[in-house]
């Protein structure tokens, strides 16, 4: 988990991670306010389902990978917005007999 | 219509900045491309905007960066910011998206200062979330305000020192540190303390972070193995060895680093020539004492030619563009020789401590050849078991490995399993990393969307 270093100041964005509503410093990413919010799985992997979430942070890894406005995007490359919906990507309904 | 310049930069971190600021001073026109909204590069990340409780936290080095910064903002260079380049060709041709939009620029002269990655560091249980490098966290003190809570360090290396040091500065000391390197390794980088001596002010420096690493108490696991990251969907403990005691840590947060590697994506996908480097671990592009790659009209500055840090990479930044400089006709062989002469002896100043730390800190040999189980290829979850496997089917090198088992076909493009699979496929076929070969990058080199593509208008460009 990761905590703020300062006292947050007024200069803060609303928005929202799939039905949570958050907020973060303005000019923060969408990976470091979400890390923020004590959010450390961003998404589930296409090939096994396994859980992720950022690795790298400066856009190498692309294990932060998120949902906006319906394109997958690096979180730990895209500022986070007043109002911005960001979705998990992967996640998968699995039925009771196991299929995708 | 393309737009061209003298010299065209990738990168704004030291080597960029300081590159763009003596490449106008000698009369060149020049463009910095950098992916980030600001300049600094990682090492310098977000140094215009932090605040006085950040610089105080991450120190004078860190600070510095505003001198090359403004030296950056005072040179005259067009910095396109947010500038995510995907293609890149010898004849100067760099093509990029910013804000959606694709974009294309030329150039006489390209100056590659895409600096380094973290060193991939394959872990049983590394891909859980709540595992990132120190390089993530060093992130987050810089641009994100954010500080670990009672993470673990695992690793090597003087990195892995300084952020446990800046999160003491920040009253939030690390809940242990384990780290991989052992006795024998002090033993044997011991040929290399007289030089390193030479270079003495990296030596003191890491004295001074240890003694406050010392100072607050952290705990310190050297020589540590069979380290394990464990949980279920996060991270929940850490398990290790140290001379055969076993030891189990209840964390939610690992941070990982032994060392850092040159990014050579743009370097490969150049065809730029590269040789294995047996101290550094890793491929290195081949530059010359003025920076040109085996391209003329290509220098790589900085950590991306070979890691000799920031100080370094500034001023291999200033030869590059001085050697650069005189291809164009700007500057004479003469005056390029009284130019570079006393920054070349300032670079091997600099480089003195590095094989030092190099053979104290050897990255983590567990690492270097996973267990089978241990997953490799993070995107595409190939384990290293599986490399082996092809390695006894007759694969010989990891494009073909890639063709076999995907390892590297995913959105990160072998960034972080590219040069594990070079190693794996060596240990089991006997061949060096050199005959093994790395993987072959193409564009483009970071993921585009159709709509960017469609949005490109081949008919305005003028090339």
């Amino acid at each position: 988990m990761f905590d703020p270093l300062e006292p947050q100041g007024t200069n803060q964005v609303q928005f929202q991670f799939e039905d949570r509503q958050l907020s973060a410093p303005q000019g923060a990413t969408v990976a470091s306010a979400l890390l923020g919010a004590g959010i450390t799985a961003f998404r589930d992997t296409p090939v096994s389902g396994a859980a992720r979430g950022p690795f790298c942070l400066m856009g190498a890894c692309y294990d932060c990978l998120v949902s906006i406005n319906g394109v997958t995007v690096q979180a730990c490359m895209t500022p986070v917005q007043d109002g911005l919906q960001v979705k998990r990507v992967g996640s998968r309904q699995v039925d009771s007999e196991g299929a995708v | 219509m393309t737009d061209t310049f003298d010299i065209a930069i990738l990168g704004a971190g030291p080597a960029g900045m300081a590159a763009a600021a003596r490449a106008t001073q000698l009369g060149a026109s020049v463009v910095v491309l950098d992916e980030q909204p600001n300049p600094g590069g990682q090492i310098y990340r977000n140094v215009d905007q932090a605040s006085d409780v950040q610089h105080r936290i991450l120190g004078p080095d860190y600070s510095h960066g505003r001198v090359l910064t403004q030296g950056l903002r005072d040179s005259g260079a067009l910095h396109r910011a947010g500038a995510t380049v995907w293609d890149v060709t010898r004849d100067g041709v760099v093509t990029y998206s910013q804000n959606g939009k694709p974009e294309q620029i030329s150039a006489r002269h390209l100056i590659l200062a895409t600096g380094a990655t973290e060193r991939p560091m394959p872990l049983p249980g590394w891909t859980l979330p709540g595992v990132m490098t120190a390089g993530a966290a060093q992130i987050l003190l810089k641009s994100g305000g954010l500080v670990a809570r009672d993470p673990v360090l695992i690793g090597c290396g003087p990195l892995l020192y300084l952020l446990a040091a800046q999160m003491i500065a920040a009253g939030r000391k690390p809940r242990a540190l384990i780290e991989t390197q052992s006795r024998s390794d002090m033993w044997a980088a011991r040929g290399d303390l007289a030089g390193a001596l030479r270079g003495w002010r990296y030596l003191v420096k890491g004295a001074g972070l240890m003694a406050k690493i010392m100072a607050a108490g952290v705990p310190r696991y050297t020589g540590a193995r069979d380290i394990a990251l464990e949980g279920q969907g996060a991270l929940t403990s850490v398990r290790f060895t140290v001379r055969g005691k076993s030891h189990e840590i209840a964390t939610d947060t690992a941070l990982l680093h032994h060392g850092v590697v040159p990014n050579t994506q743009i370097s490969r996908a150049l065809r730029l020539d590269h040789v294995y480097d047996q101290t550094q671990r890793c491929f290195l592009p081949t530059v010359d004492a003025l920076c040109t790659s085996s391209e003329p009209a290509v220098s790589i500055a900085g950590d991306g030619a070979g890691i000799g840090g920031a100080k370094v990479a500034a001023i291999s930044g200033q030869i590059a563009a001085l050697g650069a400089a005189c291809q164009l006709g700007l500057l004479t062989p003469h005056a390029l020789q009284s130019a570079v002469a006393p920054l070349q002896r300032q670079r091997a100043h600099e480089l003195h401590a590095r094989p030092f730390l190099d053979r104290s800190y050897p990255p983590a040999a567990q690492s270097l050849s996973p267990a089978d189980a241990t997953i490799i290829c993070r995107c595409e979850e190939v384990a290293a078991g599986d490399i082996r496997r092809f390695a006894k089917l007759g694969c010989k090198g990891p494009n073909q490995a890639k063709a076999f088992g995907r390892a590297g076909m995913g959105p990160c493009q072998g960034r972080f399993c590219g040069l594990t699979v070079t190693e794996l496929l060596a240990q089991e076929t006997g061949q060096s990393q050199d005959e093994t070969g790395a993987l072959r990058i193409r564009a483009p080199l970071k993921p585009v969307t159709l709509g960017e593509l469609a949005a490109y208008d081949a008919s305005s460009q003028d090339t």
